[in-house]
């Protein structure tokens, strides 16, 4: 794996590696090399098969995290690309030239978190959520519990508890609540 | 005997041809529950399900032809069971002939398809997509049992020179050895084969069963169209076995050999059906187009000679 | 063609490209749904609205209950031969299939499946309800012969359940469609879903098995209700 690292980091602006386990590395690269990279990895280094694509909500530094995962059917390894974009006016280079199924995901990140992938086919179409006209709902901005309390009648008198503490406080009454429990509580 | 006597008869065996086709229908169920282990419905659930389904208060309409659909369907049944001896009693006129007379096997042949396409135009017209394709492919199953069946009558016709089955009945008195089951055995062969897909049970029951995604002709029917529906199925049911009874095992001379009989006839299919798993249509339509019709064609060929 | 002519042509084009993007950001309604001109075969130009022409747009009317005895008998034949439509929305749906094996076997009760909503009087909502089914089964509830019940399987259909706070699915059922029998439980073992079955037997039998007629004469109210989640409302207001 380190060699393939080494070998693409002369032809791509890698800005991190990481090393998970011998079968799976993660690298992080530009916007803009992305999908260059994982057309290069396509093509000539047999990481022909498209796993998955996610996103990842960094609220705090305003930004998206994208994740292309390939696997290498020959090598049985796994290969993760991944990108940062702005989350104001969210865009990303369309990959669905690559892949067919490329188009699902991208739909369901346009939906889910509002990203946009120009020229990618049947990307505006509702994905899951039929008629969502709100804030994207995977956004961490968006409070579903707000939501659903202003939108689908909650009916009174409905009483909540967090499961850890009720579990404790009914098993062990007796038992004072310490700082490391208080620390999984949260 | 006065012609509203005749009627009064023919009305009253009406009614007893319902009811034994509604008992046969829950006993088929209930046999079929057991065998899977359950307890199944009660005895007297179809009853029920006429009732509510008369009860339904809401109906929907789709044209004409709707309508006539399961009135159709109902007139295949009754008029199936019009121009059919029921009971043998040595005269023509009898009590239970009912309005059969010379010929009237070819009524009968005719009356099988009518209720058939009955429900091809009221389901036509309920313009559900899935209705047409229930009856096309019902239609092509239909034909391919109807043409070993078809043979087989002219066999059995062409042997006693008549189209009367009341006449046919009478040549099979004196005895099981008269029965066309041991005079004319390839054409009662093919009766006996080509039966099962008559009487729409499992294997051949791919048109019409409720858990196919296609539920076939009746998707669109509710409330009392379909109770008009259950009520034809069930004569039908009856009516093809007393076909059966009368073309192949010698007809019945009384009330209760006819339900002996047409009990052992419909449980022939019933237990065919519980052994082996529902035909697609296509392989239903070959296994009607390879044993049954070669025997047809023998039974005919053996006759015309 | 000059080049003024093209130009024209171009502009025209881009219009109503736009004109047609901004239609397709307010109305969820299919291309093929919108209300527009045709010509029809005989060359004449008519005007369709195909969700109208091809559904009933009329509301529900109340249908009065026979009297005294007949209705009284003719509700114990509905008790007891009870249709239940096929269609499972959560993952209650899996308590379904247990009933009709020989350990439940909810057949000898009266009670059978039926593959199409025409013929079937309960409708078993299994469990979480998204909105987008929830649109199904408006549509589904509404093609249902009257008298017709829903048995409400699951805490989730009662006040959420585990998806309380989710954007995707509602709260309370009742606000939707009227509900005969409630289910509680998380999920509910067959057995309750029987008990739910003796009860709705018990209340028809008594003939409180009328909710066809409240959802008919609170039909605005519920409707409102459908239409305040549903925002992609794309079908006639009442199809049948």
């Amino acid at each position: 794996m380190k060699e393939l690292i080494n070998k693409l980091s002369k032809d791509f602006n890698i800005t991190d590696a990481v090393y998970q386990r011998p079968s799976l590395t993660f690298v992080t690269v530009p916007k803009g090399v992305a999908i260059s990279l994982v057309t290069d990895l396509r093509d000539y280094e047999g990481y022909s098969h498209f796993v998955m694509m996610s996103c990842v909500d960094w609220i705090e530094e305003g930004k998206f995290q994208l994740l292309y995962l390939l696997h290498n059917p020959e090598t049985k390894t796994d290969i993760g690309v991944k990108t940062f974009i702005d989350r104001e006016n969210a865009e990303m280079a369309s990959a669905h030239h690559l892949w067919k199924q490329v188009w699902t995901y991208q739909r369901e990140l346009k939906e889910a978190f509002g990203i946009d992938f120009p020229g990618s086919p049947r990307v505006d179409e509702d994905f899951v959520v039929e008629g969502w006209v709100e804030m994207p709902h995977m956004r961490r901005d968006f409070d579903t519990k707000e939501y659903s309390e202003n939108t689908y009648f909650p009916r009174p008198g409905r009483e909540t508890n967090d499961p850890a503490t009720y579990m404790r406080k009914k098993l062990y009454p007796n038992e004072p609540i310490t700082a490391k429990k208080q620390d999984n509580d949260k | 005997m006065t012609i509203y006597a005749k009627l009064g008869y023919t009305l009253l065996g009406l009614f007893i041809v319902l009811n034994w086709g509604f008992l046969m229908g829950a006993t088929f169920r209930k046999i079929g529950a057991r065998l899977a282990g359950r307890y199944g419905i009660p005895f007297y659930q179809p009853w029920l399900n006429l009732l509510k389904n008369i009860s339904i208060r809401t109906t929907i309409t789709h044209g004409i032809m709707y309508y006539i659909g399961p009135v159709f369907r109902l007139t295949g049944g009754v008029g199936l069971f019009l121009f059919m001896p029921m009971v043998f009693t040595g005269s023509p006129n009898g009590l239970w002939t009912n309005f059969s007379f010379e010929g009237d096997l070819i009524l009968i042949l005719y009356f099988q398809v009518f209720g058939m396409l009955g429900m091809a135009l009221g389901a036509g017209q309920g313009g559900h997509p899935y209705s047409a394709m229930g009856i096309a492919r019902g239609l092509a199953q239909h034909a391919a049992v109807e043409l070993p069946l078809t043979l087989a009558f002219l066999s059995i016709a062409i042997q006693f020179d008549t189209f009367s089955v009341y006449k046919i009945v009478e040549a099979q008195q004196g005895g099981f050895e008269n029965w066309i089951l041991f005079t004319n055995p390839f054409a009662a062969a093919t009766i006996i084969l080509a039966m099962l897909g008559a009487m729409g049970h499992s294997p051949f029951n791919l048109v019409k069963a409720p858990n196919e995604i296609l539920i076939g002709p009746a998707t669109e029917f509710e409330g009392t169209y379909l109770g008009f529906m259950q009520s034809a199925g069930s004569i039908l049911h009856v009516m093809e076995a007393v076909l059966f009874m009368n073309l192949v095992f010698g007809g019945a001379n009384s009330w209760i050999e006819l339900i002996v009989k047409t009990f052992l006839i419909y449980f022939w299919s019933v237990f065919v059906g519980m052994v082996f798993p529902r035909f697609k249509i296509e392989q239903s339509v070959t296994w009607f187009f390879k044993v049954p019709l070669l025997l047809g064609f023998l039974a005919i060929i053996i006759y015309s000679l | 063609m000059s080049e003024k002519d093209m130009n024209d042509k171009v502009n025209e084009m881009l219009q109503r490209s736009e004109t047609n993007v901004k239609k397709a950001e307010k109305t969820f309604i299919h291309p093929e749904d919108e209300e527009r001109e045709v010509v029809a075969p005989d060359g004449s130009i008519i005007k369709i609205n195909p969700i109208y022409d091809y559904f009933s747009n009329e509301k529900p009317t109340e249908e009065k209950p026979c009297s005294g005895v007949i209705e009284k008998f003719l509700n114990w034949a509905r008790a007891e031969s009870i249709w239940v439509l096929g269609f499972g929305t959560g993952c209650g749906s899996i308590e379904i299939p247990p009933l009709v094996t020989p350990r439940f076997d909810m057949f000898r009760f009266g009670v059978q499946m039926r593959p199409t909503p025409r013929q079937s009087n309960a409708f078993i909502i299994s469990g979480y309800l998204s909105v987008k089914t929830l649109k199904r089964v408006i549509r589904t509830y509404e093609q249902m012969p009257s008298p017709k019940y829903i048995l409400a399987l699951g805490s989730c259909t009662i006040n959420g359940g585990m998806y309380y706070d989710s954007y995707s699915t509602i709260n309370r059922l009742d606000k939707y469609i009227p509900v005969d029998v409630y289910i509680a439980g998380c999920m509910p073992r067959p057995e309750a879903l029987l008990a739910g079955f003796m009860k709705l037997k018990e209340l028809i039998k008594e003939g409180k098995g009328e909710k066809a007629n409240e959802y008919a004469r609170n039909f605005d109210e519920y409707k409102a209700n459908q239409k305040k989640i549903i925002k992609d409302w794309n079908m006639p207001d009442y199809n049948w």
